[in-house]
């Protein structure tokens, strides 16, 4: 009889617990491999952010507009080669709240240059152009809602008030993975004639700046800041990553909870794993013994042990890892647009692989201990 | 005839070790439900208790938050003339007009965030009663002076007595601090609102808020700003605004502990499946033993049953101990319907210790049926041939 074929007899011999636990490692593993993406994704939402591209918004913060007038001076800085503006609309689909998604005007004839990762055809485009009331809208959007290409989606003003109906001309999809496809964008004149309407002045939500040379990203960033300082419109100009970054603080210690939280589900399979395994070898006192008896050492006796418990984290690592690898790497499960598109990266698979080591290590420790000390003698009275 | 209960318990005692990691992962599995429902409860509560039932709060028809909201000074005057508004003792209206607006501001710790600064009318502390005066002064109206929420003092920078914030072109002195029940107002700014215009949006108010005579006149006073064609506004009660707020990331939080904890939880009973079953196959010899003396099949299910229940009740209860250091923590994150800071402490209800011990209590039924049930079945000839 080899070692393998003891293992598997060992496994299947309490056939029920062994599942249970190779099913409860899972989920737990499954659970901190998502907790641990999330917020991965949280404090990266940088990363797609580009460093060639400067954000100039409002000193005071993102509420606040700039004046539609910085336009011309910001595209006769050195260095700078193209120059767009956005600004946010704030319009809900149907019911506040659930309705919730990210729309804003830009301008058509620049922003498409400097965005290169909005994907639509040439007619899709060109339809858009001729449209004053036509909308672009990311796929993930489309599917969210139910849209339809062609469609004319009413929208519910929240800082523009009064109903706002958009024809969807384009579909856009990302050519660049990670970057956003849950926006729906529109024509920079729509919002200026609603301000100019009610009495207000031509304005900017952000500018958006293509620069030549990302290397002189911080001396243009402060050359901008420094000409507007003593305006009534002070600004602020970052790269896009930074810009983006500034968003992840907004959620404070967020990061940290889901970090607690991780801790407490590893501490929790930990536990149940180890559980588990002293149950196993508590019973086997007698089996051990016999093992012994036949001439087995110490050590052939801790491989076994040890071999057991790295099948059962083993498997309980392709459930757990392989789940959440097939839930958002290849489903790309993201609950209807709710949650941002996630992805395990190598990283964190590696950490799961590791807590499933450690968990097989630990839980194989105190078998191990016990049945090396165990005298054959008292550990055969135990049979009887 | 019932097994009587101390011989669970001794069962239980008799394997330390196992009954310990098994209660310890229910622990972990409640201690993690209850802290993340009192994150939730803890930030419904700062938003459900603020404002008043007497108050009514309007905005511009269609604003869904203070940010996107405006008054013109004209509206805020035809307002404040109805006569439906309580008056203070020299006959103005107790009523404020509000600049609203989220400043971007360091916290202390150097990550940035939308600090809410509201400049309020003189008489804005007979509207909220509720806000007082902790240390320091009261800001003086054109002196560029302001008073900083509680909830904001040591959580954001500049925000000492004596310190200086700076909003757009000016700086401000902040020469007081205040509490305000534990509400929303403790996590802002508070100057007057005519300075507040002149440094942000231009003379432009965001909301107005007014003292009804009486909380039971709000539909009338409801109906007659709806039929008045000068005004276009929105009109809520000030209590039921601010509860409005805390829905969307409320509702999110509860989501995740939900989620989370149900994940968690199924582990978990695996594990108590695992216990009990160890528990019944080690224990055949005392099973038949009890059928033999005469309790019926259903007594040993029902023993069993008990058992596992009880096994995780101590657990569950364990976690609930575990969890009651966490209440009063404070701790803020941007609330996304108004845009600003939010300070509240995570609150732990004698309501969300019951769930987290109802949700124990389950997990140990759930763990215990299956091993009880086979308990129960146990064949007693089978079993003493075992002995």
């Amino acid at each position: 009889m080899t070692r393998g074929t003891l293992i598997r007899a060992n496994l299947k011999r309490r056939l029920r617990r062994t599942v249970l636990t190779v099913l409860g490692l899972g989920v737990a593993l499954f659970l901190f491999v998502t907790l641990k993406t999330f917020l991965h994704t949280l404090t990266t939402l940088g990363d797609v952010g580009s460093e060639t591209r400067l954000i100039i918004s409002n000193k005071l913060g993102i509420v606040f507009d700039l004046p539609l007038a910085y336009r011309a001076r910001l595209s006769t800085m050195q260095g700078v080669d193209k120059v767009s503006y956005a600004t946010w609309f704030g319009a809900t689909y149907q019911e506040p709240g659930s309705g919730f998604f990210a729309n804003f005007a830009i301008d058509p004839d620049t922003y498409f240059a400097l965005y290169p990762e909005i994907v639509l055809t040439p007619e899709e485009k060109q339809a858009f152009m001729a449209d004053r009331t036509g909308a672009i809208v990311g796929v993930r959007l489309m599917e969210r809602f139910g849209w339809k290409l062609g469609q004319t989606v009413p929208l519910r003003g929240t800082i523009y008030p009064g109903e706002h109906r958009f024809t969807i001309r384009g579909v856009y999809h990302a050519g660049k993975k990670g970057f956003d496809q849950t926006s729906m964008m529109f024509h920079h004149r729509y919002v200026e004639e609603l301000v100019r309407a009610s009495g207000g002045g031509s304005t900017a939500g952000w500018y958006i700046l293509n620069l030549t040379d990302p290397q002189t990203a911080p001396g243009i960033a402060s050359a901008i800041d420094g000409l507007y300082e003593n305006s009534s419109s002070p600004t602020r100009s970052q790269t896009e990553k930074a810009f983006n970054l500034n968003f992840v603080g907004l959620y404070g210690n967020i990061g940290f909870f889901l970090n607690a939280i991780g801790m407490a589900v590893v501490f929790a399979i930990l536990l149940v794993a180890a559980n588990t395994m002293a149950m196993s070898a508590r019973e086997r006192f007698g089996e051990i013994a016999i093992l012994k008896t036949l001439g087995f050492t110490d050590a052939a006796v801790l491989r076994l042990v040890v071999a057991e418990a790295v099948v059962i984290c083993g498997l309980g690592l392709v459930v757990g890892l392989g789940g959440a690898l097939i839930a958002f790497n290849v489903v790309q499960f993201d609950m209807g647009g709710f949650i941002p598109g996630l992805s395990v990266t190598p990283g964190i698979a590696l950490v799961a692989i590791a807590i499933a080591l450690v968990i097989a290590t630990i839980s194989s420790l105190v078998p191990a201990w016990q049945s090396a000390r165990l005298q054959v003698v008292e550990a055969l009275r135990f049979v009887a | 005839m019932k097994i009587p209960l101390i011989y669970n318990i001794r069962s239980l005692l008799r394997r330390p070790a196992t009954s310990l990691a098994t209660a310890l992962s229910i622990a972990f599995v409640v201690l993690t439900f209850v802290g993340m429902l009192a994150l939730a409860n803890g930030f419904q509560a700062a938003l459900v208790e603020t404002g008043r039932e007497d108050n009514v709060l309007v905005m511009r028809k269609g604003a869904d938050s203070e940010i996107s909201s405006s008054i013109t000074r004209e509206q805020a005057s035809i307002l404040r003339g109805y006569p439906e508004f309580a008056k203070l003792p020299d006959g103005r209206p107790i009523a404020t007009a509000d600049v609203y607006v989220v400043v971007a501001k360091p916290r202390v710790n150097g990550t940035e965030t939308h600090m809410p600064v509201r400049g309020v009318s003189p008489e804005a502390v007979a509207v909220r009663d509720e806000v007082k005066i902790t240390a320091g002064r009261m800001f003086e109206p054109g002196r560029g002076e302001v008073i900083v929420g509680r909830g904001m003092v040591g959580r954001m920078r500049d925000t000492a007595i004596g310190d200086k914030l700076r909003f757009g072109q000016q700086d401000f002195t902040v020469v007081g601090h205040f509490e305000a029940g534990g509400g929303a107002f403790e996590s802002e700014v508070w100057g007057d609102a005519e300075s507040m215009m002149a440094v942000f949006r231009g003379p432009v108010y965001q909301s107005m808020t007014l003292r009804l005579q009486d909380a039971s006149q709000f539909d009338a006073v409801k109906a007659r700003i709806d039929g008045d064609p000068r005004l276009s506004f929105d009109v809520k009660r000030e209590s039921q605004f601010f509860a409005d707020q805390s829905n969307l990331l409320s509702n999110v939080l509860k989501f995740i502990a939900f989620f989370v904890t149900t994940i968690m939880a199924i582990g978990a009973v695996f594990g108590a499946i695992n216990t009990m079953d160890a528990m019944v196959s080690g224990r055949g010899r005392e099973i038949a033993l009890l059928q033999t003396l005469g309790f019926r099949p259903r007594s040993v299910l029902v023993s069993f049953l008990i058992e596992a229940v009880f096994l995780a009740f101590v657990g569950g209860l364990f976690g609930c101990l575990l969890s009651l250091p966490i209440n009063g923590i404070q701790t803020s994150t941007t609330n996304w319907q108004s845009f600003g800071e939010l300070t509240f402490a995570f609150r732990i209800t004698p309501q969300i210790l019951l769930q987290g011990l109802a949700f124990a209590v389950v997990m140990g039924f759930l763990g215990g049926l299956l091993p009880a049930w086979r308990a129960s079945r146990q064949v007693v000839a089978t079993a003493l041939r075992k002995v």
